[in-house]
């Protein structure tokens, strides 16, 4: 019983640990076209999005008992060992796709690594396939497209209802329009992001016995899993908002601003209903169908192709990374050991790649892409709106790459 | 297997529909605003014209931010 108290106490952590690389990899969708477009600063930009992440945890708690009740079934005998198998797997892809700039679904990582790590230490039954469908899988591919399309709605509403309105007026309303909008993707986000690791964590707690089957995750859960969240949020992502920012298209303020409303609102709805989409997919979709509907409806096809690749081998790479992982665990504590030792010194080794070319604030406003660890796209025209000032301090003082 | 469709339909339908309403009622809010600033420069802000701008601006963004409560009232409750 001490030991299992033990591995219980490291699975949390570990959770957390997702939560909190979730955070960075999730900062992007919400406040990558703010930034790109400069209606806030970088650093401005994070800690808003922290701060209401950590509210949008508290809003809802419907997608964590999709994960902790629904898609696995705790009476099949899911054990700490599996969950922190499956935890490990989800780091792991998160960290690497991370790595290479590609915003990729933290909750198909973390959804993947739970149904692999499951069937393998349990079998079939353990996971429920209707839910994991009817909750998962169709939201995932639904949504890039429904935010898609109401971006491009939105887009083509925006330019013509303010076709004749004067460049200061629709400047600055655009400007506050698009925080608004990022500051409402960023409670979308907590609502339905924050919620796996509670989920993940309620559901550890059902399977050690120290929570009954189906409860609603505890409090301190919620405030555990919104503020490692809201920490990975502020402290990073510049990788990756270099890519939503300047990758896929080019992004004035009324798009900015259509996209991001699209997504929070797919987001929010999906929450209520307690299907665990993919937000990083639907605010790819957003900025996509925004870039259609926009200007020159030029988008940056080859980004969205390999984003495309990496959604897909997502949910399967994490689920293979989680079902090892689960194998390993199955052996018995040195399983579990080894496979966290394994974890952290992969982790710690991708930690080590990145500082040898990191990305960071200075490098999502200015014009160059700091080095080739960004996918390599043709950079898009800053648009006029960009403001001079913040593009000559990223200019004098861009870190060395 | 069974898929709730309808429950999906009417999510995605909508969540089209209430993004293209609040992205509408802010565009509106701000051409209200442009029309408003247009009336002020010209030195006709007391004007009706002047007037019905600055009552455009207050409503659109007024149901702009209605809509958005009422949605994260409905989540929250």
């Amino acid at each position: 019983m001490e030991h299992m108290t033990f591995l219980v106490t490291v699975v949390i952590f570990t959770a957390l640990a997702f939560d909190f690389t979730n955070g960075f990899h999730d900062t992007a969708n919400a406040m990558a076209t703010s930034i790109a477009t400069g209606a806030l600063r970088p650093k401005v930009a994070v800690a808003i999005s922290g701060v209401l992440n950590l509210a949008g945890a508290f809003l809802s708690v419907e997608v964590a008992k999709t994960i902790s009740g629904g898609i696995i079934d705790e009476k099949a005998g899911i054990r700490p060992a599996v969950v922190f198998a499956a935890l490990i797997g989800a780091i792991l892809w998160n960290l690497v796709t991370w790595l290479r700039g590609i915003p990729s679904s933290s909750s198909h990582a973390l959804y993947g690594g739970l149904i692999g790590a499951t069937v393998v230490a349990v079998g079939m039954h353990g996971v429920d396939f209707a839910v994991v469908v009817t909750k998962i899988i169709i939201p995932a591919v639904a949504s890039p497209i429904v935010a898609g399309v109401a971006a491009w709605g939105a887009t083509r509403l925006a330019y013509r209802i303010t076709r004749r309105s004067s460049a200061s007026a629709s400047g600055k309303g655009f400007k506050a329009g698009q925080i608004a909008s990022a500051s409402l993707v960023s409670l979308a986000h907590g609502t339905n992001d924050a919620q796996k690791t509670m989920g993940v964590i309620t559901l550890t707690l059902v399977s050690a016995g120290v929570l009954a089957p189906h409860s609603a995750p505890p409090l301190w859960v919620i405030v555990a899993s919104g503020a490692a969240i809201a920490a990975g949020t502020y402290l990073g992502g510049w990788r990756i908002i270099q890519t939503l920012g300047k990758g896929i298209t080019t992004i004035e303020a009324p798009q900015g601003f259509a996209a991001q409303t699209a997504s929070a609102t797919v987001i929010l709805t999906s929450s209520h209903m307690g299907y665990g989409l993919s937000t990083t997919q639907v605010c790819s979709g957003g900025i996509l169908g925004a870039g259609k509907g926009g200007g020159t409806g030029q988008v940056n096809w080859s980004t969205a192709r390999r984003m495309t690749y990496a959604w897909c081998l997502t949910l399967p790479a994490a689920a293979a990374l989680g079902g090892a992982g689960a194998l390993l665990a199955d052996r018995g504590t040195w399983g579990v050991v080894l496979l966290g030792a394994l974890g952290a010194a992969a982790s710690g080794w991708i930690y080590l790649i990145n500082r040898r070319r990191p990305i960071d604030a200075s490098h999502v406003v200015d014009g160059a892409a700091a080095d080739g660890s960004a996918p390599a796209t043709p950079l898009a025209v800053v648009p006029a709106q960009a403001p001079a000032p913040t593009t000559t301090t990223a200019a004098t003082t861009t870190a060395a790459a | 297997m069974t898929i709730n469709w309808a429950a999906l339909g009417s999510t995605f339908g909508v969540s089209v529909l209430i993004t293209l309403v609040v992205a509408g009622a802010f565009c509106l809010g701000i051409a209200a605003l442009s029309q408003r600033e247009t009336a002020v420069a010209d030195g006709a802000g007391g004007s009706l014209r002047g007037a019905t701008a600055l009552v455009g601006v207050v409503l659109s963004f007024a149901a702009c931010a209605a809509a958005v409560g009422y949605g994260l009232y409905l989540i929250a409750g």
